[in-house]
């Protein structure tokens, strides 16, 4: 097989001296780490070896020599490089040799055998960008759903493997040529460790910012979940409000970010960001729109039409009522029930607007304070705005109710008298419907029930067709906010940004480039990140939302509306984590 | 050593196959689709601006043309890198793996390595396509806890559609570099 030597891109132009890194005997690959120069004794270059191995978990070793050969090949200088191989006894002993004036290098690989004849092996070089690698994720393509992205596991191979071990000997990396160690290393970090002073500030600074935080949330959350709000009307209101829950959502994030334990994986300081960066930009546009709307007096404005808009959709309903309570459509109704559930629901419309025009002169002082609470976030404002839709038309919500039991009821009785119609009967033990023998009284009754029913259908129905498509526009309106307050809460936006800046932080496999070729001389090839796609990202990264997607799918919804049973599709589900 | 031979897909066009040998144990397999045509091109855009004047004269309003306008150079960026491929590219490397890269036709590549683990077998297979019974190329893959059992296929130059002469060259070579790679593997 053939043997791969993973060789950084940044040793390349490194000064003879000693391959320091970790043979993969699975794969007959030899992963270089880093090039230990002349001169060293050889007692501390173990030492260091076994010091590396005892930090980090990774079992570095000398695989072989490197020579470059600026001047003249020197022959004194290969003799000292073969005797090395006796003192550092590794098997493959590589020997990579680098002449001035071509590109292509020339790969010795020897295995001494116990036989005692050394036999050597093809070698391919494979150039990678340790920066790039060590700083990268790698994603695993089969994403199971209970595997989390970013936690490389050591059993799926190959890959994998090279990204952990070039990830774990960051130990190895911290000697630079600065140092007055005993061996001198060349790796990406060589010219000096790279470092920047506002994130080393920032790190200080986070420490005691967090505790704070962590503090001040501790207490809203103890008095958000203190036995005051348990009572009843206070949890009813607070379990219907979606303001509530944002305003849940948002602390159970907030105190996510400012806890005081350090990240364990890359997967949870992603999500941590994330979520900083949520919050960050939700705060931003929701003190845009607090500067939109309290200037040139909007707020007034808003306020002022309110009312008539209110008194508006009052009339309009009025309107239709009347419409419904002649012959709507050309059907003709029954006069009687006609107008009794006219009168009922025209009474209904009347209270309404008296208690409107009760609340217009604290409406405006009422929106100026809710106007203000933009500023905890664009998503809170969103779901006030959806509150408030549903305070307004809470009389359609009424008549939905009112119209969806009384055509219910006419449903079930014109079921039940249609079995007694044909001499049958649902028999409750045994879950099916039964023949039942009836007497003549009891049939003549349910006849003339049956009847009456059926002839009052059609105006039940109309009521109740024209009452569901109102909340339905209602529902509709209110489901398209809260869509939108679920992208802005689960959209993982550093995670698209580090996408868009820093491609190869967020990996999804590697690929492969042919270097150019020579005859006789071994394959090179360049070995880069292949990122993540945008699509795949997204579907890793996703924060978890309210849950507030409906429960229905369209079969049982069309099935719920024939019925006349009511439907919610707004529920929110309690407390469902990821 | 570099060599180009001429093969046709199963719709009849021209596709040029590249075969490179980078050394006994690499080796790479291009497919050339034809360009964009500029005909095709005019012909579209002809078209959508005929129905755009037409619209207008129905309504008179000016944005319909510019928004044809629009609509024509938009509809062209996406489909020159989103839909046209250009080229694609089989990268079989012994002991390594098999890499799959197709070029669009604004230069965007979009790469997939696999690793030589998961390759259980490169085969070709038929396909019913429309109302026609085509060969396609694919690599079987496995999962390397379970070496008997095939976890995935991946079709090979699904844009190209190329006939079965040009898969036969193709499958001759991979098959020779997967028997390689299987007599000297050191895993069991």
């Amino acid at each position: 097989m053939v043997l791969k030597a993973f060789f950084p891109t940044c040793c390349a132009s490194a000064d003879s001296g000693l391959l320091v890194g970790r043979w993969i005997p699975e794969q007959n690959s030899a992963v270089i780490l880093a090039v230990a120069h002349f001169p060293f004794i050889p007692i501390q270059v173990k030492e260091l070896l076994a010091q590396v191995h005892k930090a980090s978990q990774v079992q570095v070793a000398v695989l072989g020599t490197w020579c470059h050969r600026r001047q003249e090949p020197e022959e004194s200088l290969g003799h000292f490089l073969e005797g090395l191989g006796a003192i550092f006894s590794h098997d493959p002993w590589l020997q990579l040799c680098r002449e001035r004036g071509t590109r292509f290098w020339s790969c010795k690989a020897t295995y001494h055998q116990l036989q005692g004849t050394p036999t050597e092996d093809q070698v391919m070089l494979i150039f990678y960008d340790q920066r790039k690698l060590l700083l990268s994720w790698l994603h695993p393509p089969t994403a199971l759903p209970d595997c989390q992205a970013g936690e490389t596991t050591a059993s799926t191979g190959g890959l994998a493997d090279i990204f952990d071990t070039v990830a774990h000997s960051e130990v190895l990396f911290r000697n630079d040529q600065f140092d007055e160690g005993p061996v001198r290393l060349s790796h990406w970090q060589s010219e000096g460790m790279e470092a920047s002073i506002l994130v080393e500030l920032a790190k200080q600074a986070s420490g005691p910012v967090c505790l704070l935080m962590a503090s001040l949330l501790s207490l809203l959350s103890a008095a958000s979940a203190c036995r005051l709000w348990k009572l009843w009307p206070l949890a009813f209101i607070r379990s219907k409000l979606s303001t509530c829950e944002q305003l849940q959502h948002r602390l159970k994030h907030l105190s996510f970010i400012f806890s005081t334990q350090k990240a364990q994986s890359p997967m949870q300081l992603m999500r941590k960001a994330n979520m900083l960066v949520s919050v960050l930009l939700d705060v931003a546009l929701g003190l845009l729109l607090l500067s939109w709307l309290h200037s040139n007096n909007r707020i007034g404005q808003l306020a002022n039409a309110l009312v008539p808009v209110a008194d508006r959709v009052a009339e309009e309903l009025q309107h239709l009522l009347q419409w419904l309570m002649g012959a709507p459509a050309g059907l003709k109704m029954n006069r009687a029930l006609d107008q009794v559930l006219g009168r009922f629901f025209l009474y209904h419309i009347h209270l309404w607007i008296s208690y409107i025009h009760l609340m217009s002169p604290f409406i405006e002082h009422i929106l100026w304070h809710v106007g203000l609470s933009a500023c905890l976030g664009l998503t809170v404002a969103l779901s006030i705005l959806s509150d408030i839709i549903a305070l307004l038309t809470f009389h359609i919500y009424c008549f939905y109710v009112y119209g969806a039991r009384l055509y219910c009821l006419k449903i079930y009785g014109l079921s039940s008298l249609w079995r007694l119609f044909r001499g049958k009967k649902w028999n409750v033990l045994r879950q099916r419907v039964d023949s039942c023998s009836y007497d003549l009284d009891q049939l003549f009754i349910g006849t003339l029930l049956f009847t009456i029913l059926v002839f009052l259908l059609p105006t039940t129905a109309l009521y109740y067709l024209v009452f569901t498509l109102l909340r339905l526009l209602v529902i509709t309106v209110q489901g398209l906010i809260h869509l939108l307050v679920d992208l802005i809460n689960s959209l993982p936006l550093y995670s698209l940004g580090l996408r868009l800046c820093r491609p190869y932080r967020l990996a999804a496999g590697v690929k492969f480039r042919v270097l150019e070729q020579e005859a006789g001389r071994p394959l090179r090839l360049l070995m880069q990140i292949n990122p993540l796609p945008y699509s795949h990202v997204v579907h890793t990264y996703r924060l978890p939302s309210c849950g507030c997607h409906p429960k229905h799918s369209w079969g049982s919804l069309c099935r719920k509306l024939f019925f006349g049973e009511l439907i919610y599709p707004w529920r929110q589900r309690e407390d469902k984590q990821d | 050593m570099e060599e180009e031979k001429s093969f046709s897909d199963i719709c009849g066009g021209r596709l040029a196959l590249r075969r490179r040998y980078y050394s006994p144990y690499c080796r790479e397999f291009g497919l050339s689709s034809p360009r964009l045509s500029l005909r095709s091109l005019t012909a579209v855009t002809c078209a959508v601006w005929l129905v755009a004047y037409g619209l207008f004269t129905l309504c008179e309003n000016s944005m319909i043309l510019s928004a044809a306008i629009f609509i024509t150079i938009i509809g062209l960026l996406g489909y020159l890198h989103f839909v046209k491929i250009d080229q694609e590219t089989l990268l079989i490397i012994d002991s390594l793996g098999i890499q799959m890269t197709s070029s669009y036709a604004s230069g965007k590549e979009s790469t997939t390595f696999i690793e030589m683990d998961k390759v259980k077998d490169v085969i070709i297979n038929e396909a019913i396509y429309m109302q026609k019974v085509i060969y396609y190329l694919c690599i079987l893959l496995k999962d390397p806890g379970k070496p008997h059992e095939i976890s995935q296929v991946v079709p090979v130059f699904q844009s190209a559609k190329p006939r079965l002469d040009c898969l036969i060259e193709v499958y001759r070579s991979c098959q020779e570099i997967l028997a390689h790679q299987k007599a000297t593997s050191t895993s069991p």
